[in-house]
């Protein structure tokens, strides 16, 4: 990796706690440009919570999430050095493991609706433009349809063109795949694999192995709150160092 | 047997139609300014502030747990002794029947908007949306949807509500019915005939409500 290249998020001395629940402990991490950042582990070992962490989905109890070398701070609006929530979001998309499409709007309209009321877009030029967000992903055919008339596949694809069509400088995946029935997987890991290969940034977090190991350019395995290896596909998946991780993919191989 | 005279009853149609309007007048009055104080409330209910929580909680209690004749009867003849002034029966009137729909609303939107699927919300801020803007385009329209036959359904008893202002001499249907008794001398006929009135007004709006219950399952 190019050392001169700045992250476009970097997470230092990040904890979270819910109630006694210490749900991430001294997480160290950066981003970088271009990078696909895979984040594997168990259930409830925080990987949900540190994405949320990136975007303020949830605000970090102790620590320091900066994106683009600024601060991001707790607030909607960007205040002195400091990224607010709303400038952050703007250019932070996420994708949710249960879609969480808006029901009473079409998918035109779902995909719109962020350029129009976010970055003040005219409508006409927003739908053109989400238009082309959703050809992207294949839904040509669906710009009129609600979300109820979708499939679950085609439902993330339209939660993908959504965070797309803000023309973010990185996007988050959260289990994107979790809530699918597997024959519908592949077409939704097929979009993430053509943006990462466009050069889009993104963390996701992922059960399946086989694509963190195909799509992404660094694995975090992640083990009761805490980073507990770093690595390469190749070298975490592969050869893992820890016990832990060895227990853990052993039942994917299973 | 009774011998039926409706055309006595009749000849003070005038009566009943200048009571139908006022109940119309006080019921579209105080489901507008109930609606207001309701989304208020509502939004009071849900607010970080713990102060505000309570205040919008103790007024919401007060008024569901008491009778709303108590409250009209308290209005016109008890809080005047408060203020030191009187207070027109339009006033106290209006006021009561405000505050208490207001307290059922507030209830009724509370429960719409927490219905609905707190992902929406979390998609609309992923988006960079305020809080606002997220409530005002993306909750509120969903919410609407869900809380419309508990909202007509409130409304129709506030209609049938609206009687009770009969007790400070307010020229409602109930009261006119009896203005029109008192100059027939034909009880049977007039509060029959006002049983009828509401009955038809009212009918349609429960209906539709169920009507539209039925089509938003569909829908969903």
């Amino acid at each position: 990796m190019n050392k001169s290249l700045q992250p476009v998020m970097s997470v230092r001395g990040l904890n979270k706690h819910f109630g006694t629940l210490h749900a991430l402990k001294d997480i160290n991490i950066d981003v970088m440009p271009g990078e696909v950042l895979g984040i594997i582990g168990p259930s409830g070992s925080g990987k949900s919570t540190l994405i949320r962490c990136l975007n303020r989905m949830e605000t970090p109890s102790d620590g320091i999430v900066r994106f683009q070398d600024r601060e991001v701070g707790n607030g909607f609006k960007s205040k002195g050095g400091n990224v607010g929530t709303g400038e952050l979001r703007r250019q932070v998309g996420m994708v949710f493991q249960h879609f969480n499409l808006f029901p009473h709007l079409t998918v035109l309209q779902n995909v719109a609706i962020g350029p129009i009321k976010v970055l003040k877009q005219q409508r006409a030029e927003a739908e053109a433009f989400a238009r082309t967000q959703l050809d992207q992903v294949g839904l040509s055919d669906k710009y009129d349809a609600y979300p109820s008339q979708l499939s679950g596949g085609q439902k993330q694809r339209v939660a993908i063109a959504r965070a797309l069509a803000m023309k973010p400088e990185m996007i988050l995946l959260d289990e994107v795949t979790s809530a699918l029935d597997p024959e519908l997987v592949g077409e939704v890991l097929q979009v993430i694999r053509k943006l990462a290969a466009d050069g889009m940034t993104m963390v996701l977090v992922t059960h399946e192995m086989a694509f963190a190991a195909d799509v992404a350019s660094r694995v975090v395995f992640m083990e009761a709150g805490r980073i507990a290896e770093v690595g390469t596909p190749e070298e975490i998946l592969r050869s893992p160092k820890t016990e832990r991780l060895k227990s853990f993919l052993a039942r994917f191989h299973a | 047997m009774y011998h039926w005279d409706f055309y006595t009853v009749l000849q003070s149609f005038d009566l009943f139609l200048v009571g139908i309007w006022t109940t119309f007048l006080y019921t579209i009055g105080s489901i507008a300014i109930g609606g207001v104080i309701g989304l208020l409330v509502a939004f009071a209910r849900l607010s970080r502030f713990a102060v505000l929580r309570i205040l919008a909680r103790s007024y919401q209690e007060i008024f569901r747990c008491t009778p709303l004749l108590m409250q009209i009867l308290w209005a016109y003849y008890a809080l005047p002794l408060l203020l030191g002034f009187t207070i027109s029966n339009t006033a106290a009137g209006l006021l009561m029947l405000s505050l208490y729909v207001g307290s059922f609303y507030a209830e009724i939107f509370r429960g719409g908007i927490n219905a609905i699927d707190k992902g929406q919300t979390e998609a609309s801020l992923a988006v960079g949306m305020s809080a606002f803007q997220t409530m005002r385009y993306i909750v509120l329209p969903q919410a609407v949807k869900k809380m419309m036959p508990a909202f007509i359904n409130q409304s129709v008893i506030q209609v049938k509500n609206t009687s009770l202002l009969y007790a400070i001499s307010i020229a409602e249907l109930t009261y006119m019915t009896s203005v029109v008794n008192s100059e027939t001398y034909r009880p049977l006929e007039a509060y029959t005939l006002a049983g009828i009135m509401y009955f038809v007004l009212l009918f349609p709006l429960t209906q539709f409500a169920d009507m539209y219950e039925r089509r938003m399952r569909r829908s969903d």
